[in-house]
């Protein structure tokens, strides 16, 4: 198992607000808008040195994403900042009419996702909405893992011509990779190369991989790690070119077990390589109250489901 | 293309001719609102906006004009295709399988002159909003139109950007209500009451303006009066009387033609109606 360490933790959405703020100076047709939630999206470095470039829409989502399609027509590139709850389900006819269908330049950024916003309860804690943008045509879904990686999506989407879908959270979890990383969106990071299980993880649930891939190799069990933090279009070839050599399958995110990475990753393999396979994920259920770390343990998201699910799945190989 | 009075008027009963013809093709779509609105946008595009046919999506420059009643797209394609956006032969696609032409208009297919899809009521405000704050980005002084339904207004995402448009001085956008009193179950004011739609734009901030729809004359004037207006910080707003299916005697005023096509004897009485000007495609 490789080594992974990290001096620090950070909240990935600090990781995007950093990104935010290195986008709008390499392009000044970047601009940002947020539905009053600048301090939570970490908007206010973009504010401050772009103030006419920002666009304050008041608690109106709707509104802000309709906004947001029309700036792309004037060529602007523009950054709309909420909770993922009202980032999807609240504005989905929106999304779906003024931006996909439309085939706007739009970058859905969504902090606050799954249930590790914590305390707000399930009113905040959305745990559809990689299903609800996966399944809007032409819909780009990322789900970076830490913040590095946020903001190195960050600056890659402002230059990706189409709708994105960029999803983070509010939890402090470990920095692991690389500052200043080149991100390619749609090619999946090989974390840990190994033989008897795939791992394909999203979100800070890698980190837990790499806890539950660490606790296994001690077990004489050779783990695979494949960060996908590109949902949509899922990079196929890697994982096919994994399963191929592994014969099973864990996949790991913080969403419905309906409608996430794992449904994406069973279907591909359902069609192509018939494969035994575990998800850790949420059980179709809403999260509740609670703080982050209990969160994990209650809804089975942390790095002992996934060594319970890794010594499951390569039972029924 | 700028046309006097006269010519528009010529023109407005050619996009008449050519949307009962749209619709009677495919036995669908929305005549009603379609023939009401004719008037207003044969203005806007032959008159009032400075546009380009050739077609550029991002607009910089050209005043530019949104839909969002987009199920009166039969109006919207003809007015387009006279203007010279796409061939006029390619109206008879209309509803059509691998058409341009969807039943409500979407840039998905390509089809010059549209920038956003609509259909889905209650978005175009936001998106136009989006569009002129692009334009003060730009330092680009032209303008912004929009035309709305008055039934679509009981969708609530319109008053979340007409709260946003004056606050945020947004004034160069002038909206324009299709206000024909008629929604698809009847008249507006039996399924929901819109009351004074006057007291409520003022109230959010708009400047406002009254205006006849159906009038060649006042509305072009109404327009140049709403040009006038803009650049003073306030975004304008023209509740535009109207009425559905204005030019067919047995169309008029009546919400039973919002969704349905005349057969081949009413096509016929409606032609006589309204003279060929332009030539039918």
């Amino acid at each position: 198992m490789k080594k992974y360490t990290y001096t620090e933790s950070k909240d990935t959405r600090s990781g995007f607000g950093a990104g935010l703020l290195e986008a709008g100076r390499k392009n000044d047709q970047v601009v940002a808008l947020c539905a009053d939630l600048i301090g939570s999206l970490k908007m206010g470095d973009f504010i401050k040195e772009f103030p006419d470039r920002f666009v304050q829409v008041g608690i109106a989502e709707a509104n802000m994403i309709g906004i947001a399609a029309g700036l792309t027509i004037g060529g602007k590139i523009p950054f709309t900042g909420t909770f993922a709850n009202f980032s999807t389900g609240r504005v989905y006819d929106q999304i779906r009419q003024s931006v996909a269908y439309s085939d706007k330049n739009v970058k859905i950024c969504a902090s606050h996702a799954g249930l590790t916003l914590g305390e707000d309860g399930a009113t905040h804690q959305i745990l559809e909405d990689i299903g609800l943008m996966k399944m809007l045509p032409g819909m780009t879904v990322i789900n970076p893992c830490d913040y590095n990686q946020t903001k190195a999506a960050t600056l890659a989407i402002a230059e990706f011509e189409g709708p994105v879908y960029l999803r983070f959270g509010r939890p402090v979890v470990p920095i692991f990779t690389a500052p200043d990383q080149k991100f390619e969106i749609g090619k999946a990071w090989m974390v840990n190369e190994g033989a008897d299980v795939s791992i394909f993880a999203t979100g800070h649930l890698v980190w837990e991989a790499i806890l539950a891939g660490e606790i296994l190799a001690e077990e004489g069990i050779d783990v695979e790690i494949i960060n996908i933090h590109t949902i949509k279009p899922l990079d196929e070839e890697a994982v096919l070119k994994s399963v191929r050599k592994t014969g099973c399958v864990v996949s790991c995110e913080e969403h419905n077990r309906y409608g996430g990475m794992g449904e994406s990753i069973a279907q591909l393999l359902a069609t192509h390589l018939p494969t035994p396979m575990e998800f850790v994920a949420v059980n179709d259920s809403f999260g509740e109250s609670g703080t982050p770390a209990e969160l994990m343990k209650k809804y089975g998201l942390d790095s002992s489901n996934i060594v319970a699910a890794v010594k499951k799945v390569m039972k029924r190989k | 293309m700028t046309l006097e009075i006269s010519d528009l008027k010529r023109m407005a009963s050619q996009v008449r001719r050519d949307i009962l013809r749209m619709v009677y093709d495919c036995q669908s779509g929305h005549p009603g609102g379609s023939l009401g609105c004719t008037d207003y946008l044969v203005a806007l595009y032959f008159k009032i906006m400075k546009h380009d046919p050739s077609f550029n999506m991002n607009g910089v420059g050209e005043d530019l004009f949104f839909l969002s009643n987009g199920h009166i797209s039969p109006v919207f394609y003809s007015t387009l295709a006279r203007a010279g956006y796409f061939d006029i032969a390619e109206l008879k696609t209309f509803r059509k399988l691998n058409s341009r032409l969807q039943g409500h208009p979407t840039t998905h297919e390509h089809l010059p002159g549209i920038r956003i899809a609509s259909g889905s009521l209650g978005q175009g405000m936001s998106v136009a909003i989006g569009a002129a704050l692009a334009k003060k980005m730009n330092n680009d002084n032209s303008l912004v139109f929009t035309l709305h339904g008055d039934g679509e207004l009981q969708e609530g995402q319109n008053w979340e950007a007409a709260m946003f448009a004056p606050h945020n001085k947004v004034d160069n956008l002038i909206c324009a209500i299709d206000v024909n009193g008629q929604q698809i179950d009847g008249p507006t004011d039996k399924i929901l009451n819109l009351l004074s739609l006057e007291a409520k734009f003022l109230a959010f901030g708009w400047e406002v303006m009254h205006a006849e729809g159906n009038d060649m004359e006042k509305i072009v004037a109404a327009l140049e009066e709403a040009k006038s207006k803009t650049g003073n910080g306030k975004p304008i707003m023209i509740l535009m009387k109207t009425e559905m299916g204005k030019g067919v005697d047995f169309m008029e005023g009546s919400h039973k033609w919002h969704g349905i096509a005349p057969n081949e004897q009413q096509l016929a009485d409606a032609f006589t109606q309204l003279e060929e000007t332009y030539g039918d495609y």
